[in-house]
């Protein structure tokens, strides 16, 4: 009965998870290296990467110093009352109830041409929907749960009293910040990081919307992927898509490892 | 100097503002816009975007579909989650892994896969073809991409559960002459049921949202296979953005219902005690 | 039911937990599983349940092969460490759960449970979950649990460990008159030497794998078959080096080089050593001279830390006489020790004092 199960546990999560990965290494070398390396320095392609890679470093920046001071307000702050805890609570968890076209579509209506703030940075001559300013917006809105919802539980389970021990000791809210806050939370921090660069990095209904997807110029790496499918360019498609596949085992690697070494320093305590 | 200011009240008061004002910026404002946006016109003009043939019918798809992954989901990740906890095997830490890889693949490339796999073009595809069965542009399709993309959530619910779950009550049912089959329906069903509930109503969540995922192998079919994310993109690219606004605020409502659900089921991490 | 082991083998991986044990245990009676922590004895229960299967080996029940057995065939009742009360039941249900397993009528399992539910001392919290009962109810709940279903062999895993110290002696008593009521092969498995000792009809020592003795309580006290046995049960004196002693005589032969030859031990018992004041007159020279370094109270008698020169001795002083004082010059008289020789033990009688002049060859 055992092995029955192991077998089949094997088998849904082969055919469903590690086949269908395999084959999109298959169809990216289908032709052999040549296309798939000239898929990749096609210039759309360079540029659609570098502009994923410039999101996901504004966007991993700001939520990390914005996310963990944050944080620590909702947690250590006294001045939140009792009421406004659960609607806190409630919007940090909204977005992830919110689909990504309609967040995508969120920012069109708020920073669209046609909205208020959108025009009158139009009449400056700067644009945010169909350019990169909102596909930033569009994608911190999306992320904006992940390292809150890492930090505040660590927060919370360290409890205060390291924090008050130092405050007795006479250190001030900086060094208290560096040097007894800071590590216990450190490797929360550091993943709330990587699921915001994994996240950021994948992101697609939404940059869809607000971007436009145009070419060369509002591109990012999974909507290449997207718009190469849908012209049924599949070695092109494919390639890009390898790399992103890719970087995102990569990145699952680096979660995993970090989650044993999470435990191991919980557990220390 | 500089320090006084930062330590004194009014800076403190002043950061605490600003900082409520970022999470209602970011947040919540765009969520009231979408509503805002929705009823712009009237009640009227709202419930005939909403009840227009196609809009509907998305809209029954979607619940339909993403009940139909709730429940695959409901049944598989209890599955491994049974196995990855109570049985120790060679690969086990792989099995792990490959857990959790959708939540790290972006969506367009979860959605390419499944169209290299099974299009005309791949080996798979071709004798899918030849022995009739159809796995690309209908809902079986759909259901696929779905069941990929949910696959962690009630895995990683119930594992926890089934962790805490000595196993040693397991054994003392053996004890007690039940045999597995018995020992699972009364002592670790009981057990897991929370996190079964609370896993399936996280995947129905995203299943509902999805969009990546499902564009690129759907067919997109209006009527037939096109669900409602699918729906709201193409009104955006059509410049409507009130019927855009209109069926979002319908998904959204849903999802928002969904979501409270899960809050009020588990009282766990990230809450603010 | 008659419990027979013959040549149990289980290794785990690389470690060899129980190594060639054979033992038979009498239909009704209450034996324990002694030995140190690791030692093997959870393993031999649980090899008893068929929770595990022996590599070699084989179990007889009422002389009957019981190896091939699954658990849910054996008819065994099994209380756990941690009790592994089912959470989500209350007490009721995880009595009847055995008696359900089994299809027994509704009215059947009410009558037994509300008996047992009496029996236990439990009337009242039937409705309850485990989560509100206390430590000890819980415990009653997993005896009472095992009991139901009438079980031929009863298999208790250190059944008082988590139990406060004071609350366990009582338990001891509650637990024999329990199994005096049951009339079930009961085998329990204890770290604590009290409490086997108190308890138990027969003691089982088990150490690193193997069974060291088998007897009751007092065999295994008064003749133990090993060094090992002697030092677990009860408190000895270790003689780790050879020394000169009046009365022994016999300690002079197995010595060489100021070493004991190989497989050669001494052990003294604390109770066969008689603390007098250094000028008694009643079998002076069969005592040796020394002098009392510490005391410590233990509550029924005094604990007494003696050097006579030659060595260190602990002994007990009863609190009925006045107790000595650190620096008190004392008489102490060995009365008898114990040899261990390679494939002997025996117990050494105070020679001097039969012949209150020693005279020594």
């Amino acid at each position: 009965m055992k092995r029955l199960l192991i077998v089949i546990a094997f088998l849904i999560v082969f055919l469903l998870i590690a086949l269908p990965f395999i084959g999109i290494a298959v169809g990216a070398f289908e032709q052999g290296a040549g296309p798939f390396w000239k898929a990749l320095v096609r210039p759309e392609a360079l540029h659609a990467m570098y502009l994923s890679l410039l999101i996901v470093v504004i966007v991993t920046a700001l939520n990390a110093i914005v996310g963990v001071y944050l944080s620590l307000e909702l947690v250590r702050g006294t001045w939140i009352a009792r009421r406004i805890k659960p609607v806190v609570n409630a919007l940090i968890d909204l977005p992830f109830a919110v689909s990504p076209v309609i967040a995508g579509l969120m920012i069109i209506l708020l920073f669209g041409p046609d909205s208020l703030v959108g025009a009158f940075f139009e009449g400056h001559g700067a644009k945010i929907v169909y350019a990169v300013p909102g596909m930033v917006i569009a994608t911190l809105f999306i992320t904006f749960p992940l390292m809150v919802r890492e930090v505040v539980p660590l927060l919370q389970e360290i409890g205060e009293q390291s924090e008050e021990a130092s405050k007795t000791l006479g250190a001030g809210a900086w060094r208290t910040f560096f040097q007894i806050t800071w590590p216990s939370i450190r490797w929360g921090v550091v993943y709330g990081l990587v699921l915001t660069i994994a996240r950021s990095l994948g992101e697609f209904g939404s940059i869809l919307v607000v971007s436009g997807n145009i070419l060369g110029k509002t591109q990012t790496a999974t909507t290449l992927v997207y718009e190469d499918a849908e012209n049924f360019d599949l070695v092109a498609a494919n390639s890009v898509a390898f790399v992103l596949g890719v970087i995102s085992i990569a990145i699952l690697l680096c979660l995993e490892w970090m989650k044993k070494r999470k435990e191991a320093h919980m557990h220390a305590h | 100097m500089v320090v006084k200011i930062l330590a004194s009240q009014a800076y403190k008061s002043a950061s605490r503002s600003l900082l409520v004002a970022y999470l209602l910026l970011l947040v919540a404002w765009p969520i009231v816009t979408v509503y805002v946006k929705g009823f712009s016109l009237g009640w009227k003009p709202f419930w005939d975007e909403i009840s227009g043939p196609i809009a509907w019918k998305s809209i029954l798809l979607t619940v339909k579909l993403s009940v139909v992954t709730t429940i695959i989901q409901a049944v598989i990740g209890t599955l491994i989650a049974y196995v990855l906890v109570r049985y120790s095997f060679r690969g086990r830490m792989l099995l792990s892994s490959l857990v959790d890889l959708p939540f790290a693949l972006p969506t367009s490339v979860a959605g390419l896969m499944f169209l290299t796999l099974l299009g005309p073009s791949s080996p798979l595809g071709d004798w899918l073809n030849r022995i009739g069965v159809q796995l690309l542009y209908n809902q079986t399709a759909i259901v696929i991409g779905l069941t990929f993309v949910t696959f962690p959530f009630v895995v990683r619910t119930v594992q926890p559960l089934l962790e805490q779950l000595d196993a040693s009550e397991e054994q003392a049912s053996y004890t007690l002459g039940a045999g597995r089959g018995y020992t699972f329906r009364h002592v670790v069903l009981p057990a897991i049921v929370p996190g079964i509930l609370a896993g399936s109503m996280l995947a129905f969540s995203r299943a509902l949202a999805e969009f990546g995922a499902i564009s690129l192998i759907s067919g997109n079919l209006p009527g037939k296979t096109m669900v409602v994310s699918v729906f709201i993109y193409g009104e955006t690219q059509n410049f409507r953005p009130e019927g855009a606004a209109a069926l979002s605020a319908v998904l959204l409502t849903l999802s928002l219902i969904v979501l409270w659900a899960i809050n009020t089921l588990t009282r766990g991490k990230g809450r603010l005690g | 039911m008659h419990i027979e082991a013959r040549n149990l083998n289980k290794s785990f991986g690389s470690f060899h937990a129980v190594r060639d044990v054979s033992f038979q245990v009498e239909k009704g009676r209450l034996v324990g599983l002694l030995g140190p922590s690791g030692g093997g004895k959870t393993s031999i229960l649980r090899l008893l349940s068929g929770l595990e299967r022996p590599d070699s080996g084989d179990l007889f029940f009422d002389g009957k092969l019981a190896t091939p057995l699954s658990v849910q065939e054996r008819s065994i009742g099994f209380v756990f460490q941690n009790y592994a009360l089912f959470k989500h039941m209350t007490v009721f249900d995880n009595i009847a759960y055995g008696l359900k397993v089994k299809k027994k009528p509704k009215a059947f399992i009410r009558e037994r449970v509300s008996y047992l539910v009496e029996l236990m001392g439990l009337a009242g919290h039937e409705r309850k979950y485990p989560q509100q009962l206390s430590g000890g109810q819980r415990q009653r709940v997993a005896f009472a649990r095992a009991l139901a279903p009438e079980p031929q062999l009863l298999l208790l895993d250190e059944p008082f460990a988590a139990i406060d110290a004071k609350i366990r002696k009582e338990l001891r008593l509650w637990l024999r008159n329990l199994i005096d009521e049951f009339k079930v092969t009961t085998i329990f498995v204890t770290h604590d030497q009290d409490e086997a000792i108190e308890v138990a009809d027969e003691i089982i020592i088990v150490q690193q794998g193997k069974v060291e003795q088998q007897g009751t309580p007092w065999e295994i006290y008064t003749s133990p078959a090993s060094p090992f046995v002697a030092s677990f049960i009860g408190e000895s004196n270790v003689l780790a080096k050879p020394v000169e002693l009046r009365g022994f005589p016999e300690l002079a032969d197995h010595q060489a080089n100021g070493e004991w030859l190989p497989g050669v031990s001494v052990l003294i018992r604390p109770e066969a050593i008689e603390v007098r004041p250094a000028d008694t007159t009643y079998l002076a020279t069969a005592g040796e001279p020394g002098r009392v370094t510490r005391t410590h109270f233990r509550g029924d008698s005094w604990y007494l830390e003696i050097d006579t020169g030659k060595l260190q001795l602990f002994a007990y002083q009863s609190t009925k006489e006045r107790p000595f004082q650190p620096g008190d010059e004392v008489n102490i008289l060995i009365h008898q020790m114990a040899l261990f020789t390679p494939g002997q033990s025996r117990m050494l009688e105070n020679r001097a004092k039969e012949d209150p002049l020693p005279i020594f060859i």
